[in-house]
């Protein structure tokens, strides 16, 4: 026995979980409930105080508080329920019933379970921290990930420090060294691994070159000095296997290392429930209804996959929304057994989805994913049971641009009723132009 | 007039400390860092070794075996966490079975239980992702994995519980041999707080400990700080083995250990390279690969998890063992010095041991309200469905998740700090708690975690420190500069 009983439990309150509320609601789902951890709705953005989010989902630039209060107003006027400060623990599959049964807790109930049909996973996710790096050194104080810097300064008002080295050039670290700059801190230089960037190349611009503050390619951390708090950090250029070159040190003195070094999906929970879990997106793996290998549990997001756009997780979580709201009310339509697998190859890594079962997508079906390298001048080419479905050129492509092919059913359709097989293959591959 | 300064609050230090409290002695620990646990103690493997790899007949044997007998008992009277998986020492190549026969028979000598060399196919069944080239194994039943931080903070609490004075940030800087009115000889110990007189001075200063020996003694002892460096990885890597596999030394070097910890992580570790600086607690570019790819031998495949990497300094003293004992031409100044591997098994055993010394000494009266038990923190990851609704009904504070990786809540944090010998610092809360401690590394606790220590110690935030004075974490206000 459960203390609670649910149609559908959204785990996360923010960008994901606030817009597959918001669009199960609107689908027809009435009893939902969203569980958030923090005091308020909304999530990361909350510390997004910078302006670019919005423009492909209202095509206006908002900060990142008012993306969310644009989706924290409709959970409200939608009378959506939510707990905020409740931590849910544990999350296990009733194989009798199929229910999900959900351990939670907070100050006011205390430790509580709620079964629920279905479940939408919108647990965003987290920094990469030091250790996976393996950067040696001491271990003082002023080493942060780029968004507890954030948070320091947008939400506390607190200054982390005043003189910043940036590792890795993902977006936070992009924008953090805009930031830094803006509140009086040094910020030297960005140091990124890779020979490319792993951040938007409009932050680069925005928030790098408009600051005068150099990004260092293809270098990295060494070394870090300071037994205490920081006191400075060796920086070398690193070869074509990303080994740090002897003789390329520059020591930089900086009391503040700021770490933006890639994210990592919070899948502890995912892992509770048995969900099949993807290697490459750290995410789960999901069919075209964003539904992961555990029936009627969906997952969409930064949980999922690492977006770069808040506007992408509003979209992919929409449609888990309605998914999720089709699987409680019984309308999510009759397969056909008709199966196509999602093949990445030739600089291509992943795709999400990585199933699809034709007689149950929409009309078009976005399929999102990201090359392993930078690629100028290339292909995209689409396979479909080895017949080529679209090639699309492409001038620039970058680990950090998410990409995305739209698969259109018509066309899907008229090329498996070819076949006699009721397993299908998509490959999405980098080819030279055509 | 003090009773007995031991200096160094390190897991030697506090485990003299804790059986001293057992006598009615006026006892202080002098420890120059602002908490327990700030030196050799905490960045060691955590094994609990059985005690084969020491020469019979030396001061690491003795101990060694004993002490693993007693953290045996130990963990559950003060505790804290210890888990007897048990050990391996591989043979990487078929040469290497006289090596473990030799292993067997030191172990034997050493009154070392249940010893015996496993075959390849039971090995296998032991430990199913152990390495292919392993041709057979030294097995010992009584090897375990402690946490080597609240081994030390339990030693230390309860020790302070039953009276022991802990003064942190106290640094000695010199001792002098005095003698008082009567005659009667006593130390006096100069510190970066004033000066601390004592009968009795127990020198538990690991890697600093040469230094306060050769301040009262003719008979010199030398220690080299040599450096081990670890990777620890994600818990999700912790099951690829059960057991904690050593490496048979072969020409390759001495070996480095693969291990689940007590928590339920991986490590790996350590390296073994002399260094000069007492201090020198950098990881190194060389030594990290060192510890991967010579860990990588011990199993199928090593995970590429890593989520955090240290060093420690081992305290080894030029003659190889443990120096034990009372100084020959420095009465009452009682070393404990050169105690490196098995040094955090050994310490409860070197701990009955100096107390049994110093009681001889002074001849001092058992207490009879002498305290044998401490309880730990809660630990709601820890905790089953009833305990946790248990201590949410008590505090609610428990249901306050701080540390999401793993599990720590704001009521674990709040006993931490105001414990007997709470934290002070952002490590004391990690080492205690655990927040922090997994897979991003404090990311997300430490801005949360910083209100707490500011708010119990009544301090400003900006006073809050990793550990110790000078790691402070945040300088000022936004707008500050502009």
């Amino acid at each position: 026995m459960t203390d609670m009983k649910k149609d559908l439990v959204i785990i996360g309150g923010g960008p994901a979980g606030l817009s597959a509320a918001v669009s199960a609601s609107r689908e027809g789902a009435e009893d939902i409930l969203i569980i958030e951890r923090d005091t308020r709705l909304g999530g990361i953005l909350n510390q997004c105080i910078h302006n670019g989010f919005g423009l492909h989902t209202f095509k206006e630039e908002l900060t990142g508080p008012e993306y969310a209060d644009r989706y924290i107003r409709q959970v409200e006027d939608g009378k959506i329920p939510y707990m905020l400060d409740t931590m849910v623990v544990d999350l296990a599959y009733d194989d009798g019933s199929g229910d999900k049964i959900i351990t939670a807790m907070n100050a006011k109930d205390g430790l509580f379970t709620i079964s629920a049909k279905a479940v939408i996973l919108a647990m965003g996710c987290r920094e990469r921290p030091r250790g996976a790096l393996n950067i040696p050194g001491f271990r003082p104080s002023g080493i942060y990930s780029a968004g507890t810097a954030q948070y320091y300064v947008n939400m506390e008002g607190r200054m982390p420090g005043r003189k910043v080295v940036i590792l890795g050039s993902g977006d936070i670290g992009l924008i953090m060294a805009r930031r830094m700059t803006y509140e009086g801190a040094k910020v030297l230089c960005v140091a990124e691994l890779q020979p490319y960037s792993g951040g938007l190349k409009r932050n680069i611009v925005q928030c790098l070159d408009d600051f005068g503050i150099p990004l260092l390619l293809s270098h990295t951390v060494v070394d870090i000095k300071g037994k205490k708090r920081l006191e400075g950090v060796t920086i070398a250029e690193v070869d074509e296997n990303r080994k740090p070159i002897p003789g390329t040190e520059v020591f930089y003195e900086c009391d503040t290392l700021l770490l933006s070094c890639g994210l990592i999906p919070e899948n502890e929970l995912s892992g509770k429930l048995g969900v099949r879990m993807n290697g490459v997106t750290g995410g789960a793996y999901v069919n075209e209804s964003l539904e992961t290998s555990v029936p009627g549990v969906y997952a969409c997001g930064n949980v999922l996959h690492v977006h770069d756009l808040v506007d992408y997780v509003s979209g992919e979580a929409d449609m888990a929304g309605k998914n999720a709201a089709a699987f409680i009310l019984g309308r999510t339509g009759t397969d056909d057994g008709n199966v196509i697998n999602i093949k990445t190859e030739n600089g291509v890594r992943y795709s999400v989805p990585s199933v699809v079962r034709p007689a149950l997508m929409g009309n078009t079906l976005t399929v999102r994913f990201r090359v392993g390298n930078e690629y100028r001048d290339k292909d995209l080419a689409v396979y479909l049971n080895g017949k080529q479905l679209m090639r699309l050129p492409k001038r620039v492509m970058a680990p950090g641009e998410m990409e995305q092919i739209v698969l259109v059913k018509s066309k899907v359709e008229e090329i498996i009723a070819a076949s006699e097989a009721k397993e299908h293959e998509v490959v999405i591959r980098v080819e030279d132009k055509a | 007039m003090t009773d007995v300064a031991v200096i160094g609050a390190g897991v030697t230090g506090s485990a003299v400390a804790r059986e001293l409290s057992r006598y009615d002695l006026e006892i202080v620990v002098l420890e120059k860092e602002s908490d327990v646990c700030e030196g050799t103690s905490k960045a060691n493997s955590g094994i609990v070794h059985s005690g084969y790899d020491a020469k019979p007949g030396t001061y690491k044997a003795r101990f060694n075996v004993e002490g693993n007998r007693l953290i045996h008992e130990l963990s559950k009277e003060l505790d804290f966490p210890f888990k007897e998986n048990g050990s391996l020492v591989l043979a990487l190549e078929e040469d290497g079975r006289a090596g473990l026969e030799e292993l067997l028979e030191r172990g034997r000598k050493n009154g070392v239980p249940g010893l015996r060399i496993v075959e390849r196919d039971e090995l296998k069944k032991m430990e199913p992702n152990v390495s292919d080239s392993a041709v057979c194994a030294l097995y010992a039943p009584t090897g375990g994995v402690v946490c080597p931080f609240n081994m030390n903070i339990a030693l230390a609490e309860n020790a302070a519980d039953n009276g022991v004075t802990f003064r942190f940030n106290t640094e000695v800087t010199s001792i002098e041999k005095k003698n008082d009115e009567e005659g009667r000889g006593y130390y006096r110990i100069e510190t970066t707080g004033g000066h601390v007189d004592a009968r009795i001075v127990v020198n538990a200063a690991g890697v600093y400990a040469d230094v306060f020996h050769n301040m009262v003694s003719g008979d010199r002892i030398h220690i080299t700080p040599r450096k081990g460096q670890y990777c620890l990885m994600d818990k999700t890597a912790g099951g690829i083995v059960s057991h904690t596999l050593f490496q048979l030394p072969t020409k390759l070097g001495k070996g480095v250990l693969v291990t689940p910890t007590v928590h339920g992580n991986l490590m790996a570790g350590p390296t073994a390279d002399d260094v000069d600086d007492k201090e020198d607690t950098s990881t190194t570019a060389a030594g990290l690969d060192t510890v991967l790819s010579r860990g990588a031998l011990s199993v199928v495949s090593m995970p590429r998890m890593t989520i955090t990497s240290f060093a420690g300094l081992r305290a080894h003293e030029d003659g190889g063992d443990f120096i034990i004992g009372e100084v020959k031409d420095a009465p009452g100044f009682i070393d404990a010095a050169g105690i490196e591997s098995p040094g955090l098994t050994a310490a409860p055993a070197i701990g009955v041991y100096i107390a049994g010394l110093i009681r001889d000494i002074l001849k001092p009266c058992e207490k009879e309200d002498f305290i044998g038990t401490r309880k730990g923190i809660p630990s709601m990851a820890l905790a089953d469905e009833e305990e946790r609704k248990a201590l949410i009904e008590a505090d609610p504070a428990y249901s306050h998740v701080i540390c999401r990786c793993e599990l720590v809540t704001e009521g674990e944090i709040r006993n931490a700090i105001t414990r007997t010998l709470g934290a002070t610092t952002v490590d004391g809360v990690k080492r205690r708690t655990r927040a922090g401690m997994g897979r991003c590394q404090a990311g997300f606790c430490l801005a949360r975690t910083i209100p707490i220590l500011a708010e119990l110690l009544g301090k400003s935030e900006e006073e809050i420190t990793k550990s110790g004075a000078g790691s402070y974490y945040i300088n000022g206000n936004i707008k500050d500069e502009l």
